[in-house]
């Protein structure tokens, strides 16, 4: 008897629901944003200067916490394309191509230097431009982003060294396309491996979040960097075109899509271009029985709620063993309740606004599927602000594996919940996407560790931890989550030819 | 068919009993299959052709593949994946071995149908000995390659962070045209060696020692599905090598800028990977290297967290 109580005791405490949320609130701690200057209207930088668009076009850029226009930036047609091709050859023929390799290092290790002496206004515009919260840009995006430059800087004259038994040649003019997630991060992934290895670069940042980059290009002016080796033009998905069938570019790399990933592949069909693509992912986030439960319910939520939820490694597809699937969701729903959804400028703030009323609406309408389809919807019942673009934090349980909400990218803060019995029915599972850009793994056990991660067809997979990047490790995924690798040694490739 | 072209042009014959002219025996014709998942089955289409040598001698009935063969044959390579990728790389390494003991084994047969192909017989002993000593190359690769062009990367944070090539999984080959042994080893060998495998199209004007190949692969401890050899019309072939939504690369040998466009424009539909080699010249020492075997790996990234036990900093 006594035994059965112990029991039942323990049963319960493990139960007891953590209340965060009572007795103690936070007071609002925003970032001021005075120290961060935009201008109302940027041109695009081609040839090191500020350049009006040949259509006299420009359109706004809006604040997605409070739909106020922070700025408007220039609309780069064809003839703009053309006219930062141009100068990105020629500097790339006359200038960049024939500079010292270390001379090249020394200019990237200025621009990395420059963003971190500006980091807290980048970091400040960065979450006023794409509503991620200021923690994140501030401790993440931004210094991640010099990382990467000052990583890259360190690589341009040990080229030799990269490849054994072949000498490196640089491909020319690189044309890259970036996303609106993490919109300096991705202009850094992109610009610094370019140019290390000796290509100048035209760079289009995403319509809803071009303001950083642009302030990227005035650190570039500002680091006397060559006129015309980075360009940076700003525009929609037809200034995305020009760039993807301009004839002189000699690499494409984009990130965005797996749809806009396949026409642009489609695109440079019958050309020489190279590409790199990076592109969209539904990872399996896998928590065994023997997992530590906190731990992992810690790493579910920093995989899935971690910029909104648009992050194309984001673990949207989580699997957990079933003896531990009502505790796990149980602890997964309560911890949803803490999260703070609001002022992307808050320092307290877990989850802010969501990019644009477009990627609200595709969020909404993977909400009613997954309704439609049979799964349970658990949502956080935090308040949201009035204005700007909002969703709170969401948990679909008792999702089938052949459910869209299991199969395809929502690129939001919404949580797919499944269960499995063994470990060959979860490799089954979690393999059974199309994409395989990252996948992550719960338990104490290392050699269960080592059979998943081997077996878990993805380019990248956290054990035990979850969206972690350094500018030293390979990012890029398997099947259609894209090809190339962006980071490390290995994102040295993609930009090189390898000469006999 | 002419018959007369199937003759062997070595003196002593296969059986061992040198030829005399005065009692002709009648030959016994060979019969030409494809390879599908270590079994040689006719075509399901029942379709052949006649490749013609260079003086228009007919060499044999061999087996148009359809794209239903082509099928059948991603199924079986799909098949083999699991196990010849997580087989260990130095098992590999043998299996390989003894794919070049087996080839070394059966020179004059290859001799001799190269010949048939029309190669001259010191071109067809030089192009049988590279292959062999192609397969021992790769052979030795299976558990170095790995070694070269993996990483443990310096993170910042404190994780144990490591890449690691793996093999991308099922690849489409059409191979070279010209080099019909050569070619077709050295396009085969970089593949299997990283532990993918592959449907392999054999040269259409040139297939005899493709066929061949496949007995010497069959005899070599290579599990079936491995290496799938299909024999046929490039015209026909070509575009189901790319569009096929469970082959994860392609490699096309031939310099055809419209096949290439096409193939690059079809293989948006899965993103596969696709390569093309034609440029390589498969006699030389440039139609070998590790970077062949790393075109179909991927890099895997693997992050593990590790534990920071306060106070034990310095260890002194």
């Amino acid at each position: 008897m006594a035994v059965k109580t112990k029991k039942a005791a323990a049963k319960k405490s493990n139960t007891i629901k953590l209340k965060f949320d009572t007795g103690w609130s936070y007071t609002p701690a925003p970032e001021s944003k005075t120290s961060a200057s935009i201008k109302p209207q940027y041109d695009l930088f081609i040839n090191g200067e500020w350049t009006k668009p040949q259509s006299g076009k420009y359109f706004g850029t809006i604040n997605p916490a409070t739909e106020e226009k922070l700025s408007e930036v220039a609309d780069a047609n064809a003839a703009d394309v053309d006219k930062a091709v141009k100068a990105a050859r020629n500097a790339y023929e006359k200038v960049w191509k024939k500079m010292p390799a270390k001379e090249r290092a020394k200019y990237i290790f200025r621009i990395s230097r420059m963003i971190q002496e500006k980091a807290r206004e980048l970091a400040i515009i960065e979450s006023l431009d794409g509503g991620k919260p200021i923690r994140e840009s501030r401790d993440f995006d931004v210094p991640t982003a010099a990382n990467h430059f000052f990583y890259y800087a360190g690589w341009a004259d040990k080229l030799e060294y990269a490849f054994p038994n072949r000498t490196t040649a640089p491909l020319g003019v690189a044309g890259q396309i970036i996303p609106w997630n993490f919109p300096l991060l991705m202009a850094a992934w992109k610009i610094a491996p370019a140019l290390a290895t000796g290509n100048t670069v035209v760079l289009k940042p995403a319509e809803t979040t071009p303001i950083t980059a642009l302030k990227l290009a005035e650190i570039i002016q500002e680091s006397d960097l060559p006129p015309g080796v980075v360009n940076i033009i700003t525009g929609a998905g037809a200034t995305g075109a020009a760039i993807v069938n301009h004839p002189d570019i000699n690499k494409i790399a984009f990130t965005g899509s797996t749809d806009v990933g396949k026409i642009i592949q489609r695109a440079i069909a019958g050309t020489d271009k190279k590409a790199t693509l990076e592109l969209g992912g539904k990872a399996a986030n896998i928590i065994f029985d023997d997992a530590p439960i906190d731990q992992a319910v810690e790493g579910v939520i920093n995989g899935i709620y971690f910029n909104q939820g648009h992050v194309c490694c984001a673990g949207s597809r989580l699997y957990v063993q079933e003896s531990v699937a009502k505790q796990v969701i149980r602890k997964l729903k309560d911890r949803i309740e803490s999260l703070i959804v609001g002022d992307p400028l808050d320092k307290n703030t877990d989850i802010g606004a969501i990019n644009s009323r477009q990627q609200l609406d595709t969020i909404h309408k993977y909400l009613k599927i997954g309704k439609q389809e049979g799964a349970e919807m658990y949502e956080s019942s935090c308040p949201l602000p009035k204005k700007g673009f909002w969703c709170r934090p969401t948990i679909f349980t008792n999702v089938a594996q052949s459910n869209r909400i299991a199969q395809e990218e929502i690129f939001g803060p919404v949580l797919s919940v499944l269960t499995f019995r063994t470990d060959d029915e979860v490799i089954e599972k979690a393999n059974n996407s199309p994409y395989g850009l990252s996948a992550g793994v719960w338990t104490d056990k290392g050699s269960k560790i080592f059979n998943m991660t081997k077996r878990m067809r993805a380019g990248v997979i956290w054990a035990n931890t979850f969206n972690k990047f350094d500018p030293t490790s390979p990012f890029g995924g398997y099947k259609e989550s894209g090809f190339g690798r962006e980071g490390g040694l290995h994102g040295l490739l993609p930009y090189l030819n390898l000469v006999n | 068919m002419d018959t007369t072209v199937k003759k062997s042009t070595l003196s002593i014959s296969e059986n061992g009993i040198e030829k005399k002219s005065s009692e002709k025996r009648l030959e016994v014709l060979k019969t030409y299959k494809i390879y599908i998942g270590g079994q040689f089955p006719r075509t399901e289409s029942g379709r052949y052709y006649q490749p013609e040598n260079a003086s228009g001698k007919k060499m044999g009935n061999l087996c148009l593949s359809s794209r239903k063969d082509f099928r059948d044959a991603v199924v079986s390579a799909r098949g083999a994946f699991g196990s010849w990728s997580t087989r260990a790389a130095f098992n590999r390494g043998q299996i390989l071995y003894r794919m070049a003991e087996m080839l070394e084994g059966r020179k004059a047969q290859f001799v001799d149908e190269l010949i048939q192909q029309g190669s001259s017989k010191a071109k067809a002993e030089k192009e049988v000995n590279q292959s062999i000593d192609r397969l021992i190359y790769y052979a030795g690769w299976c558990d170095k390659f790995q070694q070269i062009y993996s990483a443990v990367n310096p993170v910042a944070s404190s994780h144990f962070n490591f890449s690691v090539p793996e093999p991308m999984g099922v690849v489409a080959i059409v191979a070279p045209q010209a080099d019909s042994l050569l070619g077709l080893v050295s396009v085969i060998a970089p593949v299997i060696a990283g532990g993918n495998t592959c449907v392999v199209l054999a040269s259409e004007t040139k297939p005899l020692c493709a066929v061949t190949f496949a007995e010497v692969l069959n005899s070599s401890d290579l599990p079936g599905g491995v290496v799938n050899i299909l024999t046929g019309k490039t015209k026909e072939l070509n575009e189901w090598f790319v569009n096929h939504m469970d082959v994860n690369a392609t490699v096309y040998c031939e310099n055809d800028s419209t096949v290439k466009a096409m193939m690059r424009e079809k293989s948006a539909l899965n993103l596969k990977r696709i390569f093309f080699y034609d440029q390589i010249k498969w006699e030389t020492e440039s139609g070998q290297s590790p970077y062949f075997i790393i075109d179909t790996q991927e890099i895997k990234t693997t992050w593990h967290p590790v534990e920071n036990i306060a106070g034990a900093g310095s260890g002194y």
